[in-house]
C-alpha cells in the first residue's frame, strides 16, 4: 500500500502536499482501494472557504459513498475538473493526476505523518 | 475521507471461509463479509469485472450460498407445503425460482430448487438465511417422509457467466459430458434454468444454466475437495477467451442492472411477493401451503410496490433514501448504482401504488439533494434486447 513519504495525512483517508501556503488535497490509495471503482466526485468550486472536518465534496464508486472531509482550514483555489471529468484517474494514480482540491491554507494545520498514517490503517 | 459499505456485516461472528479462498488471496481479492462468509469484492476493478461479464465471460466464487438437500418419497409433496411454488411437477434436472414464505405470507428466503435427482431435491438459498431457511424447513416436515441435509460446508459453487462461458466450459480440461450423468444433453442444448451432471475427472459435478447476472451462463456444484481443481481448470479455459474473476461488487451491479432481487434489499419478512413483482412464483391454488391464508386475503389496496427508476446525473440513488412526489414521500430506494452498462444511475424502490406506472416522474433525495427520477420497467438491461 503506497504512503508517500513527502506528503501529510488526516485519520479521514485524505493526503496533503504543502507548498508554501497553498495545500494539494486528494483521497489515499488505501482510501480509492477500499471505495472501489470511483464513478462520482463532487468538489468544491473555487472561492469556498473550507474549515477543517467539514464535509466539502463526494466521492462515489459503485458500491459506496465516500465522503470529502476538509483537512484543514483554508480557501479553495482550484478544483480538478479533470478529475470530475474522469473519475477513474483517483483509483489509477491517487497521488498524482488524481488531486481533488488546491486550497489557500489559513492558520498551521494538523495533520499525520506518513509513519502514523501507516500506523493508522496497519501498513 | 469516510466511508459506508452496503454489505458489511452487523454482528461480530467468526468468518466462513470458502473452500476456494487460498485461491482469491493468491489472486490478490479484497474482501468483505457476507452473509457471516469473508468473500471475494473485487480481484481488480468492479468495472473491469463488470464489462467483462457483459462482453465475455467471468467467474464468481458463490460458495457462501447455502445447499440443504430435501430427499424421500414426500419430497415434492413437501415442498409444495414448505414453499411458495408448485415444486412436486418439477421434471427431473430441471431447476425453478422458489420462494419460502412465513405465516403472514413475508418473504423468508428466495431460492433456486433443482430437481437434482429421483426423489431428490437440491435446495439453494441465500448465506444470510441459511439457518431461517434450514429451521423452517425442519418445522414444517412433522407430517412428510422425508430427510433433509445441509450440504453447504460440502460444495463449493462456481458460476462461469456471460457470452463466452458455453466456450469457456466446453474448453475446461478435465469436464467432461459423461452418459450416465448428462442423460442425452450438451451444454449447447442445456436449456435455461436446466441442469445436468458432469464428470470433472474422477468426480460428478451438476452444471446449472443459472445465474444472477442477465447474462447467459452457469452455476457448477461441486465437492468443496474437487473445488480448487476446477476453479483453476475454468480459468486456464477461460483467460484466453477474456474470462476473469469477478468479486461480490460486480455480481451487485450486473443483477441490479438485471433487475434482480436482492434479499435484504428488494426481499424481506415485511415483503410479500406480489409487492416485489413475484406474484406469479406463488401457485395459489394449491390446496395448502405456509403463508396461504395472507396471500389469499391479498394486498393492502395502498401496499407499496416495487419499480424502477432511473435519474438524471451521475449520482446514483442508495439504499433507504426516500423517493419524493412534490412534497410528499411516496417511497424507499432498495438498491441503486450508476450503472457501468446504461452510463447512467439505475435504482429500484418500494413506492405507493399510485405512482407505480413506468413514465411517472419522480424526485429522489440523494443525500439532501433532489434529483429527479422517472420509473421505469425491469429489467433496466436485457441481453436479448441490447444485442
Amino acid at each position: 500500500m503506497s504512503v508517500p513519504n513527502d506528503l501529510q495525512y488526516t485519520a479521514e483517508h485524505e493526503w496533503v502536499r504543502l507548498d508554501g501556503d497553498i495545500a494539494t488535497v486528494g483521497i489515499t490509495q488505501y482510501a480509492a482501494d477500499a471505495l472501489g471503482d470511483v464513478v462520482y466526485v463532487d468538489l468544491p468550486k473555487a472561492g469556498a472557504a473550507m474549515t477543517v472536518g467539514s464535509i466539502v465534496g463526494e466521492v462515489e464508486s459503485t458500491k459506496s459513498v465516500g465522503e470529502l472531509y476538509a483537512p484543514l482550514d483554508g480557501e479553495v483555489v482550484e478544483a480538478n475538473d479533470a478529475v470530475a471529468a474522469s473519475p477513474e484517474t483517483i483509483n489509477a494514480d491517487p497521488y498524482g493526476e488524481g488531486w481533488l482540491v488546491k486550497v489557500r491554507v489559513s492558520g498551521t494545520p494538523t495533520l499525520m505523518s506518513a509513519d502514523e498514517y501507516r500506523a493508522l490503517i496497519g501498513g | 475521507m469516510s466511508h459506508e459499505s452496503a454489505s458489511d456485516s452487523a454482528f461480530i461472528a467468526p468468518l466462513q471461509h470458502s473452500p476456494l479462498h487460498a485461491e482469491h488471496v493468491a489472486l490478490g481479492a479484497a474482501f468483505t463479509d457476507f452473509g457471516g462468509w469473508q468473500m471475494p469484492v473485487r480481484y481488480s476493478s468492479d468495472l473491469a469485472e463488470h464489462h467483462a461479464v457483459r462482453t465475455a465471460a467471468g467467474i464468481f466464487d458463490i460458495s457462501h450460498m447455502a445447499e440443504i438437500s430435501v430427499t424421500g418419497a414426500d419430497a415434492g409433496a413437501f415442498l409444495d407445503y414448505a414453499l411458495a411454488g408448485r415444486l412436486s411437477s418439477l421434471p427431473l434436472l430441471k431447476a425453478k425460482y422458489s420462494l419460502l414464505l412465513d405465516e403472514h405470507g413475508g418473504i423468508v428466503d428466495d431460492l433456486i430448487v433443482y430437481a437434482s435427482a429421483e426423489a431428490e431435491y437440491l435446495v439453494v438459498a441465500n448465506a444470510s438465511n441459511r439457518h431461517a431457511v434450514v429451521e423452517a424447513l425442519v418445522a414444517r416436515q412433522t407430517d412428510f417422509e422425508v430427510q433433509l441435509s445441509d450440504l453447504t460446508e460440502h460444495l463449493a459453487l462456481i458460476a462461469v457467466q456471460g457470452p463466452v462461458s458455453r466456450t469457456v466450459l466446453e474448453a475446461t480440461e478435465g469436464l467432461e459430458l459423461r452418459d450416465d450423468l448428462s442423460r442425452g444433453r450438451t451444454l449447447d442444448s442445456l436449456g435455461y434454468y436446466a441442469a445436468m451432471g458432469m464428470a470433472f475427472h474422477s468426480t460428478s459435478v451438476l452444471v446449472a444454466r443459472t445465474g444472477y447476472t442477465g447474462e447467459d451462463g452457469f452455476e457448477l456444484y461441486v465437492d468443496a475437495e474437487q473445488a480448487v481443481a476446477l476453479w483453476r481448470a475454468l480459468l486456464a479455459a477461460g483467460e484466453p477467451l477474456g474470462l476473469v474473476p469477478c468479486g461480490l461488487a460486480a455480481r451487485d451491479t450486473l443483477r441490479l442492472e438485471a433487475g434482480m432481487p436482492l434479499y435484504g434489499h428488494e426481499l424481506g419478512r415485511s415483503i410479500q411477493p406480489s409487492q416485489a413483482g413475484l406474484g406469479r412464483v406463488v401457485v395459489t391454488d394449491k390446496p395448502r401451503f405456509v403463508g396461504k391464508a395472507a396471500i389469499d386475503a391479498g394486498l393492502a389496496p395502498d401496499a407499496r410496490v416495487l419499480v424502477g427508476l432511473t435519474t438524471e446525473g451521475r449520482r446514483a440513488p442508495r439504499a433507504d433514501y426516500p423517493v419524493m412526489h412534490g412534497d410528499t414521500e411516496v417511497g424507499l430506494i432498495t438498491s441503486g448504482a450508476l450503472s457501468p452498462t446504461l452510463g447512467y444511475p439505475v435504482a429500484m424502490a418500494f413506492v405507493d401504488p399510485a405512482v407505480r406506472e413506468p413514465g411517472t416522474a419522480l424526485e429522489v433525495d440523494v443525500r439532501g439533494t433532489r434529483v429527479a427520477a422517472t420509473v421505469v420497467s425491469l429489467p433496466f438491461y436485457d441481453r436479448k434486447a441490447a444485442s
